[in-house]
């Protein structure tokens, strides 16, 4: 009996000794887990729908180069390290666009010559998807039946319709955004887009066959997860790709300023028409 | 031994993995309350937003035919008896006020030199019959026995004429000294406080937790205003739309504006570091929302004033004014004085 109860007091320990590496174990394939998009369940809004009200942000390198870069000259010499390019690692899936031959080398073009032709610098309303990742804030206002994203840059905005689908009676800068829901996600297919926008500061660019599907997803309290996939049979070979996690603006003052943009463009648009032309380049 | 560790090791995973999978779900689950359908009533009732809020969400038209200003000859007289009392004053006024009102374009023009008509709304399907308008027998906009904009102080009134005279003098110089609404900064009207213009006089109401966002369509002006009982920001930060933070008073939605850019003008008048726009949103029916404003700003008028009008509930969406980038005209008329001066 008594060397019965050792024996089981042994084994009681033994298997108290598994428990607890068992217990570890599991705490440490568990934690990683809650951090990836399945194991992540979101908050939902009062009437059940994942909630993605907030300021977000992008915090990437996609503003410069949508694909993998290393770091080069901005093209202004004069401002020297301030305005360069930093490294990035890409936001493309597989990292390359499939461009057809002739629009590669229009996207080269168009670098040569940003300068002139961003509409970044003109103060032209981003687009979609480039809005979401240029380097400033936008919020997410989640109506009943309808969602509001308020984009800094520009003042920009998007109204996205979750009721049934509806067709836009003509092409803008910010397209024609229908929404739904799929599982967690919000999925917004994104047409009647014009050809006007482009997708970063390196010429990547499209036509106004443009049709982007964008997925936002969220992936901890205070990360999205933004996936967007572009096809335009006019400039593509076939639909690629784009991915990244957007975060949240945590200041608890955080909100959206105005980046009413027109008057720093005004002088690159039309400096060339003043009665009296400003003398050199700067302020 | 071996193998038990590792079927032991591999049963307490399964169990932690089934344990810990539900207990994620349910902290999702108890955050979320179920929307409750509003219950079918014959008599309209106020809807509500999921949080319990009045729900101002939707599109509506400000277009209106009430002016500004009340016809110096109704005196003060802030209501019509009814439409025929209104009819018979708007023929003797001669004038249908702001708000798409159709209206001949060479009687607007007498001159026919082109200034004093931006679009003949009427033309293209923008204004006149065209666009819905809420019912009333307002006589102005501007509440009060006085029913206009009171005085400019002193003050107001010097940096007036020194803005016009800087006009005069500069007006073809740059896109920098063209006016405010032809370079697409802002039309002056989206305010706050919102007023009707000729055309364009549509905006949209999203509600968020939180936040209520106001986008109107002239040039796609948007105000996202915390609800959460945080103070305005910082008084260095100047803004076009000012500075806006709501809160409920009842059911009604109350918007406090401060901190504007110095150069942003309420009819048609620079405002001061002083000027404070109070909103007040009321949905009173089915289709309308009541939208009330005063603003005090004591450096540029002598007294504060109020104002009134019905917003309408209107089907169909508001579309992208993308003003800035398609800006030709201004271009246009630099070149053309430009040329002019060569002449």
């Amino acid at each position: 009996m008594g060397i019965q109860s050792g024996n089981m007091q042994s084994r009681l320990g033994k298997w108290l000794i598994v428990a607890a590496a068992g217990a570890a174990f599991c705490l440490l394939a568990v934690m990683p887990s809650s951090a990836q998009a399945p194991a992540y369940k979101a908050p939902k809004t009062k009437d059940g729908k994942p909630d993605l009200n907030g300021i977000w942000q992008a915090m990437n390198e996609a503003n410069w180069d949508i694909r993998p870069h290393a770091a080069s000259q901005g093209p202004v010499y004069s401002l020297g390290a301030a305005y360069s390019t930093p490294a990035g690692l890409g936001v493309v899936e597989g990292g390359e666009i499939p461009y057809k031959p002739e629009a590669a080398a229009k996207q080269k073009q168009n670098y040569t010559d940003r300068l002139k032709l961003d509409p970044e610098v003109k103060c032209y309303m981003g687009g979609v998807p480039r809005s979401t990742y240029m380097p400033y804030p936008f919020q997410i206002v989640q109506g009943t039946n309808t969602m509001m994203i308020v984009y800094e840059y520009a003042g920009a905005v998007r109204v996205i319709n979750m009721a049934a689908p509806t067709k836009a009676p003509a092409d803008s800068w910010m397209g024609w955004s229908n929404g739904h829901w799929e599982g967690d996600s919000l999925v917004v297919d994104v047409t009647s887009l014009n050809d006007s926008t482009w997708f970063d500061r390196a010429g990547n660019w499209h036509s106004d066959q443009l049709h982007v599907i964008e997925r936002y997803t969220r992936v901890a309290p205070d990360a999205l997860q933004y996936e967007a996939t572009i096809d335009d049979p006019k400039v593509f070979t076939r639909q690629w790709k784009m991915s990244m996690p957007l975060y949240r603006r945590m200041e608890k003052n955080a909100q959206l300023l105005e980046y009413k943009c027109v008057e720093f463009a005004e002088e690159v648009l039309y400096g060339h028409l003043r009665k009296q032309p400003l003398k050199g380049d700067s302020k | 031994m071996r193998r038990h560790l590792l079927s032991s090791l591999i049963a307490l995973v399964a169990v932690v993995l089934l344990v810990s999978a539900p207990v994620f779900a349910q902290g999702a689950a108890q955050s979320q309350v179920t929307a409750k359908p509003a219950p079918a009533a014959k008599a309209w009732t106020m809807p509500r937003t999921p949080d319990g809020k009045p729900d101002l969400q939707g599109v509506y038209s400000n277009a209106t035919n009430i002016p500004v200003a009340r016809p110096a000859n109704l005196g003060a007289k802030e209501f019509y008896t009814d439409d025929a009392d209104k009819a018979a004053s708007a023929a003797t006024s001669g004038r249908g006020g702001r708000g798409g009102a159709a209206r001949p374009a060479a009687a607007a023009d007498p001159e026919g030199n082109g200034l004093a008509v931006h679009y003949d709304t009427s033309q293209f399907g923008l204004g006149g019959p065209t666009v819905k308008r809420a019912a009333s027998l307002r006589t102005s906009i501007i509440t009060g026995p006085e029913g206009r904009v009171p005085a400019l102080t002193p003050e107001a009134q010097k940096r007036a004429a020194d803005r016009r005279q800087f006009q005069q003098e500069h007006q073809w110089d740059s896109a920098q000294t063209r006016p405010l609404a032809e370079r697409c900064v802002t039309w002056g009207f989206e305010g706050p406080p919102m007023m009707p213009v000729g055309y364009n006089s549509t905006l949209q109401i999203v509600q968020g937790q939180g936040y209520v966002a106001i986008v109107q369509e002239m040039i796609h002006d948007t105000r996202v205003i915390p609800t959460d009982g945080r103070p305005h920001g910082p008084a260095e930060i100047k803004r076009w739309m000012g500075d806006s933070v709501g809160h409920w008073e009842g059911d009604t939605l109350v918007v406090e504006t401060v901190n504007f850019e110095p150069r942003m003008a309420i009819q048609g008048n620079a405002v001061s570091d002083a000027a404070k726009v109070t909103e007040r949103f009321t949905r009173v029916d089915a289709d309308t929302v009541l939208y009330q404003f005063t603003v005090d700003d004591p450096k540029t008028w002598v007294k504060p004033f109020s104002g009134e009008y019905n917003m309408v509930h209107i089907d169909g969406n508001v579309y992208e004014y993308a003003c800035h980038e398609g800006n030709y005209g201004m271009a246009n008329n630099l070149s053309g004085a430009r040329a002019t001066e060569k002449k």
